[in-house]
């Protein structure tokens, strides 16, 4: 039917409005199929797509720290070997944080940015479609590799000497090395994504003070990866290198040395921190607006704090460091830059309380998790500001105190906001809701597992426990409180299992959701649920920062695109006023193509240095084939 | 929800120039990722060089001539890649389709110079750590002039073809010649490192 009615330079204008529907699900559909899958460039399917992976790699990663607690539930354990524990705990850590913690971030805000700005497409589709298949073979390279008995057994951080040439022969240092390779490269596309579709792709009227705080959120965590993803990019390249072809970086003997891995690591490594976390505070902004029935508290404020958190974040990283025998003064300085990040994080809490407390909260699940993430966030941060602090870090270091601050904030501090999170998106993501009752079981299961598990090792490590032991003697005095850690774990892994549970049932047989289940104000619960390929039939306008509670009746929208091609609108920096009727390209299987060119170029390279010239011809022709024009409307202006 | 239509979009051009273009912030982003990534390399040479007792470490710094000649062919690419984003800018389609040819010799023309550079280095990648430095930064610049002249010449034939006069394809030249800037800019700092740094 809509053959005829999209003929060239068709406008919705023209049609009514179930034909325009049926019109722009002509241009914008993903045909069903094997193949239709593969060339797919929706956010929607390609956001669906990512989440779903990290949590598959949250949940084996999850294994791997259920094998550790259950390694270290008594003294002389011999469940594992010494070198299995290695490469478990690298596995665990490395996991968590390249496979899980920041692409489920990037994954949310793939999924949701567009429809949350009101626009119809990311930014780059087939960048984002590419991202997606590096992010895939990142961690197939890394899983495979374990099961081959090649996994990495450096640590997460793989400092060197140990992962040099002298101290890890074989390849495995170098598979975790490439993986970095993969999931920053991946992480980097996606930056830059969303730093494009914010500032160039809101709705008409989405001025800056009216962009919503998860989105806000999203924009500095962008910039934090651009800036940051680099240092670690630079640094597993040289890595590689000096075990590859023998350059220096790394060796002390012939001018290199050892701490400047540790520069670059953390350089990088504490902004990941607040890339991790910042989403987290975005999807807080967001769900307690919701569920206090008012908007937030201290707009500019939190929207400061985002920002002063991403500058102050670049000047923390030598507190990773404190051991390392650094001047005096830099202690000092980044003693100080590491107490002085506490205020924006108060600024922030402060607001959420004020929040809360003039609103008239509604206890849903989403709601507990993040009153959840208030108590446990807190407490992470506590241990942070006394970590700030030279002589406490000295007595702490690489002790199992480390280890219970870290879990608190990255646990706390992010995967708790991003459960609730998922239960409150997961409607808009499938039509239907989780379930309440199961909801309420599985957040107190994972808030009680959690803490059970964790604040014991804050004592195990005043007590001296070192991290990364595979095992301990009996006549130490923690068996006691690592076999009560052990077991919450169990009931911390039981609330994952319920989540997950809750999370298959109700995605087949939850009930119907409709578009927009808990009266939210921003526009990505304007449109169906979950939403059509195009996202909104009629572009939004907006007119405030709380658009569905400002105009709860009828919705401003603007018409005059055409329906024949994929178009959205461009619009202005600051004041969002429409620029530009601007095309978003079509499927494509060129993505798919370009990023497995690219893998074998990468997986190639760790093992000789002619895949870099070999490898990257076949990634040039996959380039050309995915810009060169092919004359559909798309490539019209 | 129902609707109510309150802006109409029909007027807008179908593509935009200059900052109202999706791809030119792309290009500003990535042009971001790299420019932190060649600040990385300028550290940590400087890194490296306040450690040594010596600089260059166990060398003779390097010869002067392939990386200057390489500079002043950069430098004066400047000017005609300027007038190719203005006339892509006036949409003149015959004066960009010769200036793209010019802009594929001035990539090609450093890229041959700059493989003599590598041996004016005096010094291996494997020798020491100075040595794996320079030759790291001038291998990630050399990476640079690679992808912009895939990137220009790639351009280059397509401004030939029917696809050549599009609004779309004067703002990819735009993009393009505003990334080969990117790429002469970056090369002075690291000039200035690799060869007057190091006789110091």
């Amino acid at each position: 039917m809509s053959e005829n009615v999209a003929r060239s330079d068709t406008r919705d204008t023209e049609l009514g409005r179930p034909l325009v529907g049926a019109a722009l699900e002509d241009t914008w559909a993903t045909p069903s199929g094997f193949w239709g899958a593969l060339s797919t460039v929706d956010h929607k399917i390609i956001g669906r797509r990512y989440i779903l992976t990290a949590f598959v790699f949250l949940a084996m990663g999850g294994v791997l720290a259920m094998l550790i607690r259950l390694q270290l539930a008594r003294p002389e354990a011999r469940l594992l070997s010494p070198d299995r524990y290695n490469q478990i705990f690298t596995m665990h850590g490395a996991n968590m944080m390249f496979l899980f913690a920041v692409p489920v971030m990037e994954a949310m805000a793939v999924y949701l940015v567009p429809l949350m700005v009101g626009t119809r497409n990311i930014a780059f589709p087939r960048l984002n479609a590419f991202s997606y298949w590096i992010y895939l073979a990142g961690g197939l390279l890394l899983w495979i590799a374990f099961a081959l008995d090649m996994g990495p057994d450096v640590g997460w951080f793989a400092y060197v000497p140990l992962s040099g040439p002298q101290y890890a022969a074989g390849k495995r240092a170098d598979i975790w090395a490439q993986m970095i390779t993969f999931t920053e490269l991946s992480a980097l596309a996606v930056a830059v994504e969303l730093v494009v579709t914010i500032f160039k792709q809101r709705a008409p009227g989405m001025t800056l003070d009216r962009i919503p705080l998860f989105v806000w959120s999203m924009l500095v965590t962008a910039f934090l990866v651009i800036m940051a993803m680099p240092a670690i990019m630079v640094a597993s390249t040289s890595l590689i290198l000096d075990r590859l072809v023998g350059t220096h970086f790394f060796n002390p003997a012939e001018g290199g040395d050892v701490l400047l891995w540790q520069h670059l690591f953390w350089f990088f490594g504490h902004p990941e921190v607040y890339i991790i976390f910042l989403p987290a505070v975005g999807m807080v902004s967001t769900l307690i607006s919701t569920f206090a029935r008012r908007p937030v508290f201290g707009y500019l404020a939190l929207v400061m704090a985002l920002i002063a958190t991403g500058i102050l974040s670049f000047g923390l990283w030598v507190h990773h460091m404190f051991v390392t025998g650094l001047p005096r003064l830099g202690e000092s300085f980044f003693t100080a830059s590491s107490m002085a990040i506490g205020i924006p994080a108060g600024v922030q809490i402060f607001c959420w309380i004020a929040t809360l407390w003039d609103g008239k909260p509604v206890y849903k699940t989403p709601l507990l998790f993040i009153i959840g993430f208030i108590v446990t966030f807190v407490i992470g941060g506590l241990t942070g500001v006394m970590v700030a602090s030279v002589p406490f870090d000295t007595q702490v270091h690489d002790t199992y105190f480390v280890v219970a601050h870290f879990h608190y904030v990255l646990v706390g501090g992010a995967v708790f906001p991003l459960i609730g999170a998922i239960y409150y998106w997961f409607p808009k993501i499938t039509g239907r809701m989780m379930s309440e009752r199961i909801g309420r079981w599985v957040f107190w299961l994972i808030f009680i597992g959690f803490n059970l598990t964790f604040f014991p090792m804050h004592i195990l490590g005043l007590q001296g426990m070192p991290r990364r032991i595979y095992t301990y003697q009996p006549d130490m005095p923690w068996s006691g409180l690592n076999l009560f850690a052990s077991a919450s774990a169990v009931i911390l892994a039981a609330g994952f299992l319920l989540f997950f549970v809750d999370a298959f049932r109700s995605a087949r047989y939850g009930p119907p959701s409709g578009p927009n289940p808990w009266d939210a104000p921003t526009l990505e619960w304007a449109t169906s649920s979950p939403p059509p390929s195009y996202n909104f039939a009629r572009i939004p306008v907006v007119f405030g920062a709380s658009p569905l509670w400002e105009q709860n009746e009828t919705l401003a929208v603007a018409d005059g695109l055409r329906v024949d091609r994929r178009e959205l609108v461009v619009t202005s920096l600051v004041a969002a006023k429409p620029q530009a009727r601007e095309a978003s390209p079509r499927n494509s299987i060129w993505p798919l193509l370009a990023a497995i060119s690219t893998s074998v170029m990468l997986i190639w390279s760790i093992f000789s240095p002619w895949a870099v010239v070999w490898g990257s011809i076949p990634i040039a022709i996959a380039l050309i084939g995915w810009f060169w024009p092919k004359g559909v409307p798309e490539d019209e202006a | 929800m129902k609707e109510r239509v309150v802006v109409d979009l029909s007027r807008l051009p179908l593509h935009g120039l200059g900052s109202a273009s999706v791809t030119w912030w792309g290009t500003l982003a990535f042009m971001l990722i790299e420019g932190t990534g060649f600040a990385l390399v300028i550290a940590i040479y400087f890194y490296l060089m306040s450690l040594a007792p010596i600089w260059p470490i166990n060398a003779r710094p390097p010869n002067l001539f392939p990386g200057t000649l390489v500079t002043l062919i950069l430098v004066v690419s400047v000017i005609p890649n300027y007038f190719v984003s203005r006339w892509a800018e006036q949409q003149d389609l015959r004066k960009v389709r010769i200036g793209m040819v010019v802009m594929s010799l001035l990539g090609i023309a450093p890229l041959i110079v700059r493989a003599f550079e590598f041996s004016a280095l005096n010094v291996s990648w494997d020798t020491n750590a100075y040595g794996s430095i320079v030759w790291i930064m001038l291998g990630l610049h050399t990476t640079h002039i690679m992808t912009d002249l895939a990137d220009t010449l790639v351009l280059a034939v397509l401004v030939f073809t029917r696809h050549g006069r599009n609004l779309r394809r004067f703002g990819d030249v735009q993009d393009n010649a505003m990334y080969w800037n990117f790429v002469v800019v970056t090369w002075l700092p690291i000039y200035g490192c690799i060869y007057w740094v190091s006789r110091l």
